[in-house]
C-alpha cells in the first residue's frame, strides 16, 4: 500500500539529487544573472561624473586633457583664485597629471568638514558619529595597478601596491584592468594603517552623488571583500581599514566619545546621514574634540606647543583682504598697502597671525577678531588658510568650549528598547 | 430528436479491433459533425433505462469527455463549447442526468453522478443551474425516494463539491448540502450504501463547512455524526469517517479541543485493533495535527505573521500517544525492506512518531528511551529494529545537546549493529546512522558527534556495509552522503573527511557497477552520494582526485555510447546512466569552475567533454537530454568565450531543447543553458540571436507550453539584450509587446490561489529582469529606443509596487529596473519620475531592509533616480 499522497514515509530513501541539481543549476543562473547585471550597472558610462551635483562642474572628454593641462600651466598664477581646469578632470585623468597639477589637483579634492561650534538640529536622526583615527587626512586612488596616498595639500604620502581594486600589478581576476577606486583616508602612524573614513569611488562606480548612508554602507560591503583589510603582504603594503561608524544617538555618541578604538582618537566626526560626497569645506561634516579624545584640542605651533595667544592663517587676496577659506571666504581683516609691500606678499599668500582675545567680539553670532598681529608666512606645506569655524571653534575652545555634556544633551534619551542602534556599524 | 446510437457504443467496445476502429472513427464523426445532437443523444442514451448497461456506461464516459480534459487548453476549448451550445438541449442534457441518478442499474446512476459533477464544474461558477441543488435535495427530502436514488444522489453532491470551490455556493445552498449530507449519515434511518455515500460526500464538503465549524452548535453536531459513524460496523465507513476526521484535523484544527478526549480514544482504538487501511488513517490523523502544530510553530517564529492560536494537543497527548506509536513500530511486515516507500503500520507509526519529535523536541526523548534500551538487545529481530527505528525517528527536533550524549554512548552499539544477522535491522541501523550524521553532525557545531578519533571506525564499518544486501548498501549510500554534508563549510582549511575520500569513491563508483540487484536504485544512490561528495569536498585538498573522478566519468560516459541497444528497455537503461553520469559531470564542473587554479582542469578536458556530450545528445533521450543540457550549461559558463567553438555544432540540440514543449523541464533547462552562453560569449552569441530569440517567441505564444517556462523565457530575453547591446534593438519591435502583454497579464492574474501567486511574483520578476538587461545593454547607445516606454514600465513597477502579495525578490527586481530605467535614460525620465512619486517610499522602505542585496540596490537606485532629478 503506497502512503497517503500529502505523506512520506520517514524511511524514504535518503538521496534523491536531480532536483537539486537543478535547484543548483538555477540558483547559479540566477546569481550570475545578477552578477552581470549589476556590473553592467557599475560600468562608468557617461552618467558617473566625479564632480559633486552642487558643484557646476561637468566631466570633460578626454581629448581635452592634454590642451586643459597646458591651460593650467599658463595661469598658474590664478590658479587660486578661480576654480582651477584641472578640477574638471576626473580620477583617472587627474593621475597622469604630475607634480604641481597633480598637487593643486588632488587638493580640492577631498570633503572639509567644518568645526563644530553650534549643535545641528536632529543629531540623533539625520547624523552618524565616530571617532576620528589620528592621523593625516589623505585621498587614496588606485588605478594601473598602483596605489597613491596623497595629503591634504596634494603632496604624495606614499606610492605602493594594495589589493584596492586594481591597487597592484597582480591578476584582479574581479574588475577590468582600467578599473579604480578613490577612498578617503586617515593614515595613522602607529599601526601603519589607513583607516577609511569615506569612500569616494569604487571600482569604477562614484559615489560623488550618493549620501553619506549609501557611501558608508558601500564602504563596509566592498572594502574587506576586496582584501585590501588583509595584513600587508608583498603586493598590499599597508592594511586597511574601515572605522566603526554609530547613529548619533546616546549610545553611539558615548561610544564614538569613550568606547576605546584600536587606534588613536583626535576627536569626534559627525556625518550628516543625507550630504553628498562635497568637495571643500562643508557644514554637513562636522569635527569636534576636546581634551579627553584629543592630544590636540588646542592648536600647536611648530614646535608642538600651544601658544599662549591663539594663532589662526588667512589668506591674502589683491585688494589687501585677509579671509578664510570659505566659500565665500569670510573677511577678518585687511593688511596695509605699504606693509604688503614691504613683505613682497603676493595675492594668495597665507599668513599667520596671533589674535589678542581683548579685541574678538561675537557680534549677532558672528566672529570678529579685530586685531591681529603678523607672525609669519605660514608653512609652504599648506594649502588653505584656517576655516571660519576653525577659528571659531579654537576661540570657543580657548573660553567657552561645547562639552560633549553639551552635545548629548541636545540628543533625545534612547529609544523605548534602549538597545545601541548601530544602523551601519563598520568593522567588527 | 436524440441518434440511436446504442449499437455504435456496443460496437467501439467489441472484441474485434477492426470492429471497434470503424466505431471509434464513426463516433469521433459524428461528435465533429454535430456536437449538439451528439452529446443529446449520448445522454439519452446514458438515461435510457432499457438500453444495455454496457452502451449506457460508455455514453456517459464520452459525456464526461465531451465535458473535460486534461490539459488545460482543451478543458477550456471544451468548456467553450458547452457554454455557447443551444439552451434547450442544455437543459435537456441535464434533466436526463438527473433522472438516470434514479436507475435501477448502478453503474449507469454512478457515471451519471461523474458527469453531472462536470457540468456543475462549468455552470455553477458561472451562477447557472442553480436549482441543481435544490432538486438534488429534493431527492434527499422525498419520504418515497428509494435507497438507491438517495446514494447517488449524495455521491453526486459529494462529486460537485469536488469540481467547485467554496465561494461558488451561496451559505444556503452550504448549509441545505451539509444538512442533507450529514442526515444520510445517519445509522438510524439509511442503508449502508446510502451511509458510505453520505460520508464520503462530507468529505468533499468539508471545505465549504467554515461558516458551520464555527457555529458550536452546527460544529458539535458535524462532529458527533463523523466520531459515530467511525465507530460504524462497516470498515468501508469506518475508514472514511476517519478520512473526514483527517481532514477536519487540518482544516479545522482550531476547533478541536472539546472533542479531542473523544477523538484519541477512536483513534487509538483504530490503530490498536483495527484493520490496517483503518489503522493507517487513525495514525495520520495524528501526523496531521503534527503537520498543523508545527507550521503554527514555524510560524511564530517568523515575526510579524499573527499567528493561529496553538493548542498544543501532541504535548497534551503525549504520554499516552508515545506508548501507541512505540506499539506500531513491532508490526513490520517480512519483507519490507525490499520496497521503496512501503507504507504499513511501522511505516505510519515511526513517521508519525518523527512528526511527533519535530512538535515537541526534548520532552519526546526521555518517552521514547526506555523503549529503545529495552528492546534494542532481545533475541526478537522486530525487537531491535523497533528500538532502532525509535531511535532514529527522533533525531529531528530535540536539542542537539539532549541527543549527543545519547549517541555518543549508542554510536558503537550502533556500527555492531552492522553486523546483525537480520538485514531489517542492519537497513534501519544504517538509515539511523545516516540521520545522526544528517542532524547531529555538522563542522561547526560545538555538539557534532563525529570527531577525528571516532572517524576512522565510522568509515571501516560503512565501507564494509556498503558490500551488504542492496537495501543496506543503499542506506549506507545515504549515510555517506550525510556524512560529506556535515563537512560541508567548515571553516579550516582542511576536511577531516578528505584522507578517506579516495576509499569512499572508490567504494561508491564499484557500488555503482554492481550486478546483484536489478532495483536501479542503489545505483542512482551511488552516484548522487558521489556527487555530494564531490560537492562538499575542501577543493585545496581534493582538486587533483576531483579531475581523475572527471576522468573516470568520462570514460564512463563513453562506454554507455558503445553499449548494444536492442529493445527500447536497452535504450531507456542506456539513457539512465547516461542522465546519472552527466550529473556528476556537472557537478564537477560546478566544482571545478569556483576557483580559478581549479578551472584550466576543465579547459583542458573541455573539448573531450563537449565530443561526449554531443554524442550523448545524439542518443535523443529526453531524460539524457535534460541532463546533459544542465552539464552544457555548467561547462558553458566554466570555459567562458573559448565555448563560442562549439556553438556550431551544440546550436541545433539547443534549438531541439527549446522545441521541446512536452517535457518542459527540458525546455525550461536549454532556456537557462541560453542564458549561460550569454553570459559566457557575450556579443559572439550573435548569429545564434535571430534563431533563438524567434523560437523563444513562439514558445511564449504558444498556449501549450508549460507555463513554468515562460518566466525564464522573459529573464532570457535580458540575457540576450545584456550580452549582444545595441545589436538587441531589432527584436524590440517583437520583445517590447510580449513584455507589456505579460505585464496585464499579471494584474488578471487570482490572488487567490497561491499558486498563482507565485506564479505572477516569477512572472514579474521575469519581466523586470528582460527590462533591466535591455535598458543596460542599450545604456551606451541605443537608450533613445526604451524612451517611449518609459511610461508603461514605470506604471507597470507602480502597479506590482502596490501588490502586497510580491515578494522580495520581485521587489529587488522592481527596485533595479526602475534604477535602470533612470541610469539608462537619464534626464528623459525626469518628468516621470516626478509625476510617479511611488518610488520615494518604495525605495525608503527597501532601504531599511534587512535584506542586504535588496538594501543595496535600493540605494543605488536612490542614487540614479536623485541624479536624474538634480539634473
Amino acid at each position: 500500500m503506497p502512503p497517503p499522497e500529502v505523506r512520506r514515509s520517514i524511511k524514504r530513501s535518503a538521496v534523491s539529487d536531480q532536483q537539486r541539481r537543478r535547484e543548483l543549476a538555477l540558483l547559479r543562473q540566477t546569481q550570475q544573472r545578477s552578477d552581470s547585471q549589476n556590473r553592467a550597472r557599475r560600468l562608468a558610462s557617461s552618467v558617473f561624473t566625479l564632480s559633486s551635483s552642487s558643484s557646476s562642474d561637468l566631466i570633460l572628454p578626454d581629448k581635452d586633457i592634454l590642451t586643459r593641462a597646458a591651460d593650467s600651466e599658463e595661469h598658474e598664477a590664478h590658479l587660486d583664485e578661480s576654480v582651477a581646469p584641472a578640477r574638471e578632470l576626473n580620477v583617472v585623468q587627474a593621475s597622469k597629471l604630475k607634480g604641481r597639477e597633480a598637487r593643486q589637483w588632488f587638493a580640492r579634492q577631498l570633503m572639509l568638514p567644518e568645526w563644530m561650534i553650534d549643535i545641528p538640529p536632529k543629531l540623533d536622526r539625520d547624523w552618524y558619529v565616530f571617532a576620528r583615527p589620528a592621523g593625516n587626512r589623505c585621498f587614496v586612488v588606485s588605478s594601473n595597478g598602483t596605489t597613491i596616498s596623497r595629503l591634504r595639500n596634494g603632496s604624495v604620502l606614499h606610492h605602493f601596491p594594495s589589493s584596492l581594486p586594481n591597487g597592484s600589478r597582480t591578476r584582479d581576476s574581479s574588475g577590468p584592468a582600467s578599473s579604480y577606486c578613490v577612498l578617503d583616508c586617515i593614515f595613522h602612524e602607529p599601526d601603519q594603517t589607513y583607516y577609511v573614513i569615506d569612500m569616494v569611488c569604487w571600482r569604477d562606480y562614484s559615489l560623488y552623488d550618493c549620501t553619506a548612508e549609501f557611501r558608508f554602507f558601500w564602504l563596509n560591503s566592498k572594502l574587506a571583500e576586496s582584501g585590501a583589510c588583509n595584513s600587508p603582504s608583498t603586493y598590499h603594503r599597508y592594511r586597511f581599514s574601515v572605522v566603526p561608524i554609530y547613529d548619533c544617538n546616546q549610545a553611539g555618541l558615548h561610544a564614538a566619545y569613550s568606547t576605546s578604538m584600536p587606534y588613536t582618537k583626535d576627536g569626534v566626526l559627525f556625518f550628516n546621514k543625507h550630504a553628498h560626497y562635497q568637495t571643500g569645506n562643508t557644514p554637513l561634516a562636522l569635527v569636534w574634540k576636546d581634551n579627553y579624545c584629543s592630544q590636540y584640542f588646542l592648536d600647536t605651533d611648530s614646535q608642538g606647543l600651544v601658544p599662549t595667544q591663539q594663532q589662526v592663517v588667512l589668506e591674502m587676496q589683491e585688494d589687501g583682504k585677509l579671509t578664510t577659506s570659505d566659500d565665500p571666504p569670510v573677511v577678518f581683516g585687511s593688511l596695509e598697502v605699504d606693509f604688503i609691500q614691504k613683505s613682497e606678499f603676493r595675492a594668495g599668500n597665507l599668513l599667520r597671525f596671533a589674535i589678542k582675545d581683548e579685541s574678538v567680539r561675537v557680534v549677532d553670532g558672528k566672529l570678529e577678531l579685530g586685531d591681529l598681529q603678523f607672525i609669519s608666512k605660514s608653512n609652504r606645506a599648506r594649502a588653505f588658510a584656517d576655516s571660519y569655524s576653525k577659528v571659531f571653534f579654537q576661540y570657543a575652545a580657548r573660553h567657552s568650549p561645547l562639552k560633549i555634556e553639551d552635545i548629548a544633551a541636545s540628543i533625545l534619551p534612547n529609544l523605548p528598547d534602549d538597545s545601541p542602534i548601530v544602523d551601519v556599524e563598520m568593522g567588527s | 430528436m436524440a441518434m440511436e446510437i446504442t449499437q455504435i457504443l456496443l460496437a467501439a467496445q467489441s472484441a474485434d479491433g477492426q470492429i471497434r476502429t470503424v466505431a471509434e472513427e464513426n463516433l469521433k464523426q459524428f461528435q465533429q459533425q454535430n456536437l449538439p445532437l451528439f452529446i443529446h443523444s449520448l445522454s439519452t442514451e446514458l438515461s435510457s433505462e432499457h438500453k444495455p448497461p454496457e452502451s449506457r456506461r460508455l455514453a456517459g464516459l464520452i459525456l464526461k469527455n465531451s465535458l473535460d480534459a486534461k490539459d488545460a487548453a482543451r478543458r477550456e476549448e471544451l468548456t467553450q463549447s458547452w457554454v455557447s451550445m443551444d439552451p434547450s438541449i442544455k437543459s435537456q442534457v441535464k434533466e436526463s442526468l438527473l433522472l438516470t441518478l434514479a436507475s435501477l442499474v448502478s453503474e449507469a446512476r454512478h457515471t451519471s453522478c461523474q458527469v453531472i459533477a462536470k457540468v456543475a464544474s462549468i455552470e455553477i461558477p458561472r451562477r447557472e443551474w442553480q436549482e441543481l441543488i435544490v432538486k438534488l435535495l429534493n431527492n434527499m427530502t422525498q419520504p418515497d425516494s428509494p435507497a438507491p436514488l438517495k446514494q447517488a444522489t449524495l455521491e453526486a453532491l459529494g462529486y460537485v463539491c469536488e469540481e467547485i470551490s467554496p465561494q461558488d455556493l451561496e451559505q444556503e445552498q452550504v448549509n441545505a448540502v451539509l444538512t442533507a449530507v450529514v442526515q444520510g449519515m445517519n445509522q438510524m434511518e439509511h442503508s449502508s450504501e446510502v451511509r458510505l455515500a453520505a460520508v464520503k460526500a462530507l468529505y468533499n464538503a468539508l471545505d465549504f463547512a467554515q461558516a458551520n465549524f464555527e457555529n458550536e452548535t452546527e460544529r458539535n453536531f458535524i462532529m458527533k455524526v463523523v466520531c459515530e459513524t467511525a465507530m460504524a460496523k462497516e470498515p468501508e465507513i469506518r475508514q472514511a469517517s476517519l478520512e473526514c476526521l483527517v481532514s477536519i484535523a487540518s482544516t479545522y484544527y482550531g476547533y478541536l479541543e472539546p472533542y479531542m478526549q473523544t477523538l484519541f480514544n477512536l483513534t487509538s482504538n483504530a490503530v490498536r485493533g483495527d484493520q490496517e487501511p483503518i489503522a493507517l488513517q487513525a495514525i495520520e490523523f495524528w501526523s496531521s495535527i503534527c503537520d498543523e502544530e508545527i507550521q503554527i510553530q514555524e510560524e511564530s517564529e517568523e515575526e510579524d505573521t499573527g499567528s493561529s492560536p496553538h493548542s498544543n494537543f501532541i504535548n497534551q497527548a503525549l504520554p499516552v500517544l508515545v506508548p501507541l506509536m512505540l506499539e506500531t513500530l513491532l508490526k513490520q511486515e517480512e519483507d519490507q525492506d525490499q520496497e521503496d516507500g512501503v507504507w504499513n503500520l511501522s511505516m505510519a507509526g515511526g513517521t508519525c512518531l518523527g512528526l511527533i519529535a519535530r512538535t515537541v523536541g526534548d520532552t519526546i526523548v526521555p518517552l521514547v528511551m526506555p523503549f529503545v534500551e529495552s528492546n534494542i538487545t532481545k533475541g526478537d529481530w522486530r525487537c531491535r529494529e523497533a528500538a532502532t527505528f525509535a531511535f532514529g525517528s527522533i533525531l529531528e527536533g530535540p536539542s542537539v545537546k539532549k541527543l549527543a550524549p545519547l549517541v555518543h554512548s549508542g554510536l558503537e552499539f550502533l556500527l555492531n549493529a552492522m553486523k546483525d544477522h537480520s538485514s531489517h535491522v542492519k537497513d534501519t541501523t544504517a538509515w539511523t546512522l545516516g540521520r545522526i550524521f544528517e542532524f547531529l553532525h555538522s563542522a561547526s557545531s560545538e555538539y557534532s558527534v563525529l570527531t577525528a578519533a571516532n572517524l576512522p571506525r565510522i568509515i571501516a564499518v560503512l565501507l564494509e556495509s556498503i558490500r551488504d544486501a542492496p537495501n543496506v548498501a543503499e542506506k549506507v549510500c545515504g549515510a555517506i552522503y550525510f556524512l560529506a554534508q556535515g563537512y560541508e563549510g567548515g571553516d579550516s582549511s582542511s576536511s577531516l573527511l578528505t584522507p578517506y575520500l579516495g576509499d569512499i569513491v572508490t567504494a561508491l563508483l564499484s557500488t555503482a557497477d554492481r550486478a546483484d540487484t536489478s532495483n536501479p536504485r542503489l545505483r542512482s544512490s551511488a552516484y548522487e552520494t558521489l556527487n555530494e561528495l564531490v560537492r562538499c569536498s575542501n577543493l585545496r585538498e581534493t582538486s587533483s582526485m576531483v579531475a581523475q573522478l572527471l576522468l573516470e566519468i568520462m570514460n564512463r560516459l563513453s562506454k554507455t555510447l558503445e553499449l548494444q541497444i536492442v529493445s527500447s528497455d536497452d535504450r531507456e537503461k542506456q539513457s539512465d546512466l547516461q542522465a546519472l553520469l552527466c550529473g556528476v559531470l556537472q557537478v564537477i564542473i560546478q566544482k571545478l569552475s569556483n576557483s580559478d587554479e581549479t578551472s584550466s582542469i576543465i579547459n583542458q578536458y573541455a573539448d573531450q567533454m563537449m565530443i561526449l556530450f554531443l554524442q550523448v545528445f545524439a542518443c535523443r533521450s529526453s531524460t539524457v537530454h535534460e541532463e546533459a543540457m544542465l552539464a552544457l550549461g555548467a561547462l558553458a559558463y566554466a570555459t567562458g568565450p573559448q565555448f563560442a567553438k562549439y556553438m556550431q555544432e551544440f546550436y541545433k540540440y539547443l534549438e531541439m531543447g527549446l522545441q521541446n514543449f512536452e517535457e518542459y523541464q527540458v525546455c525550461s533547462i536549454s532556456v537557462g543553458v541560453v542564458g549561460d552562453i550569454c553570459r559566457a560569449l557575450d556579443d559572439k552569441i550573435l548569429p545564434y540571436c535571430d534563431g533563438i530569440v524567434s523560437q523563444l517567441l513562439k514558445n511564449l505564444s504558444d498556449p501549450v507550453l508549460h507555463r513554468s517556462v515562460k518566466p525564464p523565457i522573459f529573464s532570457c530575453f535580458g540575457d540576450i539584450a545584456l550580452a549582444i547591446g545595441e545589436h538587441f534593438e531589432k527584436y524590440i519591435p517583437y520583445v517590447i509587446p510580449m513584455l507589456q502583454g505579460a505585464a496585464d497579464h499579471c494584474s488578471e492574474l487570482s490572488p487567490d490561489d497561491d499558486d498563482m501567486q507565485e506564479y505572477g511574483n516569477q512572472l514579474r520578476r521575469g519581466i523586470f529582469e528582460a527590462y533591466s538587461g535591455i535598458l543596460q545593454g542599450f545604456k551606451s547607445s541605443k537608450a533613445a529606443l526604451m524612451v517611449p516606454h518609459a511610461n508603461r514600465l514605470l506604471k507597470f513597477i507602480e502597479a506590482v509596487v502596490s501588490d502586497k502579495f510580491r515578494d522580495e525578490e520581485v521587489t529587488k527586481a522592481a527596485v533595479a529596473v526602475l534604477g535602470d530605467l533612470a541610469d539608462a535614460l537619464g534626464p528623459n525620465t525626469k518628468v516621470l519620475l516626478k509625476d510617479h512619486t511611488f518610488h520615494v517610499e518604495l525605495l525608503g522602505e527597501c532601504i531599511q531592509s534587512d535584506n542586504d542585496q535588496l538594501k543595496e540596490t535600493a540605494v543605488w537606485t536612490q542614487g540614479m533616480i536623485q541624479r536624474v532629478l538634480v539634473s
